[in-house]
């Protein structure tokens, strides 16, 4: 019993009926000036650190720091603002199918996913960069985007792209490169000036781009290879936990990595066209490769390959059996944030998770709240 | 209310305990809920870190207002002091409703909104919670918005209400935080009769 509960208690039933009207006297007793002053600079000084604390808290106060939407803000200030459509790989077609899992993932992740069965797939072609209506070139990054629907509500999302390595090891990296790469007006190419200098800084980018360019893109995109780049750890249900980075790797093309060869007059959306066309002819088929790292390889850093000899496990195939152009409900209203993840998969140290995370998430929103426009590619223009 | 007003306040009535300990246990939740999502829509690198929180201390904080929402109406508030005015004491009145209707509609707006965007509601590892609205990226739109729109309304009644209760405590020397005390505090009144006298 608190002593100042039982005196309260005494005061309020012995007190009260005999006292008639004490409160201005009593305050007045209380009251000093000095005290009310010292008692008005407490509420204001709790008011500005409460107001001051916030406001630092959400950046509003550190103009130089980069937050999520500072980021989007450079996609749309190298692309222009396009309503409703992704700040990046803003040009995309819809898809659907299913992962049929062997089972052998079981071994390294106790996510559901990987036992034995069949889980539904939502998926998305797209390629690189803001412009949701650019024509389409065989050296522009193309993307696909997975969204394995688990049991149990269980979700496993995934945006992958067609290099070996990223370009960048730090959001702060891809941010520099994103302006020093903007295209000039009158030429249409980047400053060569303020490339080379993003260059000099940028060592890692450099290493990153010879590697890429040592294989030149696929055909297409039945025939590339989609690679998930950042490192995840992998833990199964005996509480082994691995480095893992995984790739989904084209099954059923005769020549697999057949070099670009664009068609003699390209158009603007042969790449989504091909795809469309094959995909009415039979569906598309990719395994999904898990490469398991050893203690050394950088899990912290997608500009740097790991070894070819690395261990791998075939955890199944991914089929995409119909596509769809991009309208409400479908992939386009999906954000393939890479850290919704099953249990059993976690995010590795790597910067650039938790920035992609935030800034697809402010990406979403913006487009969510904006009005819509139809995407460029369009399923029923291709097929009569 | 008028018969609440002209009562004494010659000992503060305090709120029932199980008021006063809701209260407390839920004050450092919500400051701390919006501190984590203002900080976390601004943070490339503690988003991820900062979401695996926000999303079952939301959670939490929606079980303790439909608790304390219950609490509220089965026990009877003390009395206003006589150093609020009836116009202070609307206000205090319709601020307190609008503080029981944003803890109980932020939470769900949050889960909603998530829902409208197909997330998976992840509380700890393969826990979570099933959708509560449709899978539309126009009612994301909307939810998003009233969430940022109810964290802000919810800051400025939080910071108001904290102004108050100091401008009284330490201004008026009122004793009003007594009232919401969850430790020992002085017999108030004899005191101040005493000087009076």
């Amino acid at each position: 019993m608190e002593p100042g509960d039982h005196s309260d208690h005494a005061g309020e039933q012995d007190d009260k009926p005999s006292e008639t009207k004490p409160t201005q006297f009593s305050l007045r007793g209380a009251l000093t000036r000095r005290g009310a002053l010292l008692g008005l600079g407490a509420v204001a000084g709790f008011a500005a650190v409460d107001v001051a604390g916030i406001a630092y808290a959400g950046g509003w106060l550190r103009p130089d720091a980069l937050t999520p939407s500072r980021f989007a803000d450079r996609f749309e200030h190298v692309y222009g603002r396009h309503d409703g459509f992704r700040r990046n790989h803003a040009k995309g077609l819809s898809g659907t199918g299913s992962f049929a899992s062997n089972g052998a993932g079981v071994a390294i992740c106790r996510a559901s996913v990987f036992q034995p069965g069949s889980v539904a797939l939502i998926g998305r072609f797209s390629l690189g960069g803001g412009l949701p209506d650019q024509a389409d070139k065989p050296d522009t990054v193309r993307g696909l985007g997975l969204l394995f629907q688990g049991p149990n509500g269980q979700q496993w999302r995934t945006a992958m792209i067609n290099l070996p390595v990223f370009t960048d090891s730090t959001p702060q990296g891809f941010y520099e490169r994103l302006l020093a790469s903007k295209p000039l007006p009158d030429t249409g190419r980047p400053d060569q000036e303020k490339m080379a200098a993003f260059l000099d800084r940028h060592p890692e980018t450099v290493a990153a781009m010879k590697i890429i360019k040592q294989s030149s893109p696929s055909a297409g995109f039945v025939d590339s290879t989609f690679h998930g780049l950042n490192a995840f750890w992998f833990t199964n249900s005996a509480g082994a936990t691995v480095p893992v980075r995984w790739s989904v790797i084209p099954q059923g093309t005769h020549s697999p990595d057949i070099p670009a060869v664009p068609p003699s007059s390209p158009g603007k959306d042969y790449l989504f066209d091909d795809l469309i066309r094959t995909l009415a002819q039979r569906p598309l088929q990719w395994r999904l490769v898990l490469t398991i790292g050893e203690p050394g390889d950088p899990t912290n850093d997608a500009t740097k390959p790991w070894p070819q000899s690395r261990r791998s496990i075939d955890a199944g195939t991914i089929t995409i059996t119909a596509v769809q152009t991009e309208e409400a409900g479908n992939a386009r209203d999906i954000n393939f944030d890479p850290l919704v993840l099953p249990d059993g998969i976690t995010a590795s140290d790597d910067p650039l998770l938790a920035a992609r995370s935030a800034v697809y998430a402010r990406s979403f929103t913006r487009r969510a709240e904006e009005p819509k426009s139809p995407s460029e590619v369009n399923v029923r223009q291709v097929l009569p | 209310m008028t018969d609440d007003a002209d009562k004494p306040t010659a000992a503060v009535a305090r709120f029932a305990l199980s008021s006063r300990i809701l209260h407390w246990l839920m004050a450092p939740m919500v400051i701390a809920q919006l501190f984590i999502g203002v900080i976390m829509v601004a943070s490339l690198s503690y988003y991820p870190m900062l979401l695996a929180i926000h999303r079952p201390l939301g959670v939490a904080i929606l079980a303790f207002a439909a608790v304390r929402l219950a609490n509220r109406f089965t026990h009877r508030l003390p009395p206003f002091l006589a150093t609020m005015s009836p116009a202070e004491r609307r206000i205090a009145t319709w601020s307190e409703y609008l503080l029981y209707a944003l803890l109980l509609v932020q939470p769900l707006t949050g889960w909603a909104m998530l829902s409208a965007a197909r997330f998976p509601i992840t509380l700890l590892g393969p826990l979570h919670l099933p959708g509560i609205a449709p899978r539309d990226i126009d009612v994301y739109a909307l939810l998003r918005e009233c969430h940022s729109a109810f964290a802000f309304l919810l800051f400025l009644t939080f910071t108001a209400h904290v102004c108050a209760v100091l401008f009284h405590t330490l201004v008026l020397r009122d004793r009003l935080v007594d009232r919401m005390a969850v430790w020992p505090t002085k017999p108030a009144s004899p005191q101040q009769n005493e000087t009076k006298v």
